[in-house]
């Protein structure tokens, strides 16, 4: 596009209701905000390669924790995820655009500002927010630092961002299919984004209403989470898990569907059980709603509710299940090339189904008595959020790029990525079950002499990890900049509406809709 | 020495953790057995669910394995046409299901017996406190703060770390073997944790409100744990020991301990160099972790005591500080967690220390005087 002045070019990405503009706005953000929070996750490894305080005292280990957290879950897995329904969903159903274009322009746009603002508050008097993503009351309440009421106002803004978007995504896929895509024969990424958007409405205004009942709690003299008052701290955990478990799920079935994309088209075969796959996302996401109190098994919550909350855990394996077996059994027989976004899909299946593994052991509450608060629960949740959803997203921009920017990338960088982010994940989250088992607690910014060992493992591995990172940045760099052209079609067993449109995707796209057999 | 120890870890952990199961669990690699009936049943529960694990794991990678080897593109295999199969789909489902159930019914029979607090024969109250612990002997009305005695220069890296670096106590919680002890846990502040893996034991402290647990030792010895739950800014800095002794032994510590208590010398005038020396002492343990070592303490929340308007002062705002706190920051009140020999060392030692040459001696009768004063 030409522009008059450099104004201009800047007001084009302010000003935007374009799906394809929105979607590059979001991944853009999240990329940034990868390698703040990436940044973030180095300086706590080099803290703990040993034992003792190194460079970093307490105070400020506790601001990364909480910090880290954050900007991952919020800043990086959500928003790119959203980038990715942005770009894809109205090309894979064949609408012209998101139904709200303009709303979709602020539920991007706030979301600069509510990092702006959650990350000013490291440059405040006092320190930044010191209470780990989870924020339990009282540390964050009555014991919160000032800067606390900054990081309440940007927790409201995000969820305010992300309740827009979920709207949006659910009016444009009931609304604008084209002609002939039956629900049953929406593609299961779009599936997958349509459950995810249901959660999010469901959860973020019960997130919204535990950050400003904590607000009043600090400042207009409730007690909702202070038992002096009448109130109890446990209240607030029941509230954060009720938002907190279903948002794992927001997290990871996105990356569900981005991977049921990828492996039917690298094994040039139909994904096994579409229907049962749908069926499985619909009841994970059913079942994260009866699930929270498994984070609070120490806590002191009853025998009756420690059972039914065991059970109901461990009935997530079945669905979970059928979906890693759908997946191998798409690969079985299948005809398969390993391109790098189907590396990062099977690293995906590989690594997540150890993660979730590690979550069945957990949902054993004799055993999670040991297990919780511990590195071994560290080493769970990295697991299913790194090299599950955050490789999902890194397939899925690998699988998409050619079709967003008319050029393929560099397969040769992309298989050097994928193989040293395979190693360094490892290298990073494995030897944390060691840790956890032998007795390490999470959060704790120094520790006994016998964790040495696996501490500096893991903190070689995340420096792997992390400037191995950078290759996806130069690649992404290059690949928008030039490069082989890709065809239409991309790759030879591409199925689906997106890959009829030429390479790159036009501006505006399925303005007449098409007809789908 | 740490790089050697971890090749031989190394390939124990590929020879053992694959291969040798025996090895892999008696190893510090693997959750400890512990030595309580409760933290054995853990124990059992969990290796029975890790080989679950492993054996899923294994069949599911397995086939995918063989399907990346021999079902490639590149060696020319065409792709079947398959892509749904009822009974298969049903079977996938109906399977993991039976192996929950049976998984289900060994942990929900632990987690019954885990609840059971009935029948103890004594109680011990633990409250957490940022950031050290409280133990209260409920029947032999006994009770004292236990704080990490593990020494800052060691955490700063001036002196060798020994060999309980963070793991180490001034008084650990001493408790009998062989007796069913109940445990209360709460907490004077934010929520901590209280876990000694080798007891099976972890419980959150929630402030308000006392949760149960219950502990039965089999073997005399030292057993040592954290708080896990982040707590603030020295959540890392407050361990749990626990020293179970015979039945005998145990009895000797109650009145030993009781003994100690009634031989202190309430009307003592203590001389300034001994207030010094215990106040270098247990400044180091109360007051260090955030006013430092050198009195310079961290940034803003924990202002320099060195040179300060506060130790420099009027004497009763000092001692008044430091007995009540300062409501809305972390300075706490140590009147009830300190004995007046303690808070007269600590005052003095402030006044006196990095070139705070005021000269002041705070006498013990002193801080008893406005405790009384407090009462009435
Ligand atoms: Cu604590």
């Amino acid at each position: 596009m030409e522009y008059a002045n450099p104004w201009q070019r800047i007001m084009r990405w302010v000003t935007t209701t374009n799906h394809k503009d929105i979607g590059t706005l979001y991944l853009m953000l999240s990329l940034v905000m990868l390698f703040i929070g990436g940044g973030m996750a180095l300086i706590i490894r080099g803290e703990l390669f040993m034992p003792g305080q190194q460079f970093i005292d307490p105070s400020f280990y506790n601001q990364m924790i909480t910090l880290h957290g954050l900007i991952m879950v919020f800043g990086v897995i959500m928003p790119a995820f959203v980038g990715l329904a942005n770009w894809q969903i109205p090309m894979m159903i064949g609408a012209p655009d998101m139904a709200l274009p303009r709303m979709n322009n602020w539920s991007f746009w706030i979301l600069p500002f509510a990092f702006t603002i959650l990350i000013s508050t490291l440059f405040m008097n006092g320190p930044a927010p010191n209470f780990g993503w989870t924020f339990y009351a009282p540390l964050s309440t009555t014991y919160g630092p000032p800067s606390t009421d900054f990081f309440i106002f940007a927790v409201h803004l995000m969820g305010l961002s992300s309740i827009m978007g979920a709207i949006n995504i659910i009016a444009t896929i009931l609304n604008l299919r084209a002609p002939g895509m039956r629900m049953m024969k929406l593609p299961i990424f779009v599936w997958s984004w349509l459950i995810t958007a249901f959660l999010l409405i469901a959860v973020m205004p019960v997130l919204a209403g535990a950050v400003t009942m904590m607000l009043t709690d600090r400042h207009f003299g409730t007690s909702f989470f202070n038992a002096a008052g009448g109130g109890d701290p446990l209240l607030f955990q029941h509230i954060f898990w009720f938002f907190g478990h279903p948002e794992v799920y927001i997290m990871i079935l996105p990356a569900f569907g981005v991977v049921s994309q990828i492996i039917p088209t690298f094994s040039r075969k139909k994904l096994f059980g579409y229907g049962s796959m749908v069926a499985a996302i619909a009841v994970i996401a059913f079942l994260s709603f009866l699930v929270w109190a498994h984070h609070m098994f120490v806590s002191g919550i009853s025998l009756g509710a420690e059972l039914f909350f065991m059970y109901s855990t461990m009935l997530i394996a079945v669905p979970t299940g059928v979906k890693v077996f759908n997946w191998v059994t798409t690969m079985f027989r299948g005809s398969l090339s390993f391109e790098t976004p189907m590396l990062f899909a099977v690293g995906f299946v590989v690594l997540f189904t150890i993660g979730g593994l590690s979550g069945l052991m957990l949902s054993i509450v004799p055993a999670d008595f040991q297990y919780h608060d511990t590195y071994f629960v560290v080493a769970h949740f990295h697991y299913v959020l790194v090299p599950g959803a955050l490789f999902g997203i890194l397939a899925g921009v690998y699988f998409w790029i050619p079709k967003w920017t008319g050029h393929m990338y560099n397969e040769a960088m992309g298989k050097w990525h994928f193989w040293l982010s395979v190693i360094g994940v490892n290298v990073t989250f494995f030897p944390m079950h060691f840790l956890g088992l032998a007795g390490m607690p999470r959060r704790v910014p120094d520790y006994a002499l016998q964790f040495t060992d696996f501490n500096m493992v893991a903190t070689v591995g995340a420096v792997i990890f992390g400037f191995s990172q950078l290759l996806f940045l130069v690649n992404i760099i290059k690949t928008i900049r030039g490069g082989k052209p890709a065809t239409d079609e991309v790759w030879e067993g591409a199925e689906g509406l997106e890959w009829t449109i030429p390479s790159p995707a036009p501006y505006h796209t399925f303005q007449t809709p098409p007809e789908v057999r | 020495m740490a790089l050697r120890g971890l090749f031989k870890k190394l390939t124990f952990i590929v020879g053992g953790f694959c291969f040798f199961p025996a090895l892999y669990a008696e190893s510090a690699l693997n959750m400890p057995r512990g030595v309580t009936p409760v933290s054995r049943d853990i124990f059992d529960l969990h290796m029975l669910i890790f080989w679950v694990c492993v054996v899923i794991g294994i069949i599911v990678f397995a086939i995918m394995l063989y399907a990346i080897i021999f079902h490639r593109k590149s060696r020319g295999y065409k792709a079947a046409k398959f892509h749904d199969h009822i009974t298969v789909e049903l079977a996938w489902v109906i399977v993991p299901f039976i192996i929950l159930v049976l998984m289900a019914i060994p942990a929900s029979k632990v987690l019954i017996k885990m609840n059971d607090t009935n029948h103890t024969d004594q109680t011990v109250k633990i409250t957490g406190y940022q950031w050290k612990w409280r133990y209260d002997y409920l029947k032999e009305d006994i009770g004292f703060f236990s704080n990490l005695s593990t020494p800052q220069a060691q955490i700063q890296g001036k002196e060798p770390k020994g060999p309980y670096y963070l793991l180490e106590v001034d008084k650990p919680l001493v408790l009998p073997i062989k007796q069913k002890i109940r445990l209360l846990v709460t907490s004077n502040d934010v929520i901590h944790s209280w876990w000694v893996p080798q007891l099976g034991v972890k419980r959150d402290a929630v402030p308000g409100f006392i949760h149960e647990s219950w502990v039965y030792i089999d073997e005399p010895g030292i057993y040592r744990g954290q708080c896990t739950e982040l707590c603030g800014i020295n959540h890392g800095f407050m361990p749990v020991v626990v020293e179970a002794l015979t039945q005998a032994d145990y009895d000797k510590w109650i009145t030993g301990h009781k003994q100690q208590a009634q031989q202190a010398q309430p009307d003592k005038t203590w001389t300034k160099e001994e207030l010094m020396t215990l106040g270098e002492k247990s400044y180091g343990t109360y007051c260090a972790v955030c006013h430092q070592v050198n009195g310079e303490g961290m940034g803003d929340i924990y202002p320099a005591l060195k040179k300060s308007k506060i130790a420099l002062g009027p004497i009763k705002k000092h001692i008044d500080l430091v007995l009540h706190g300062v409501q809305g920051t972390a300075m706490q009140g140590f009147i009830d967690q300190l004995t007046d020999d303690e808070l007269a060392a600590i005052i003095t030692f402030e006044r006196n220390a990095w070139g705070n040459d005021t000269g002041d001696a705070v006498q013990p009768s002193d801080i008893r005087k406005l405790r009384k004063g407090d009462e009435s």
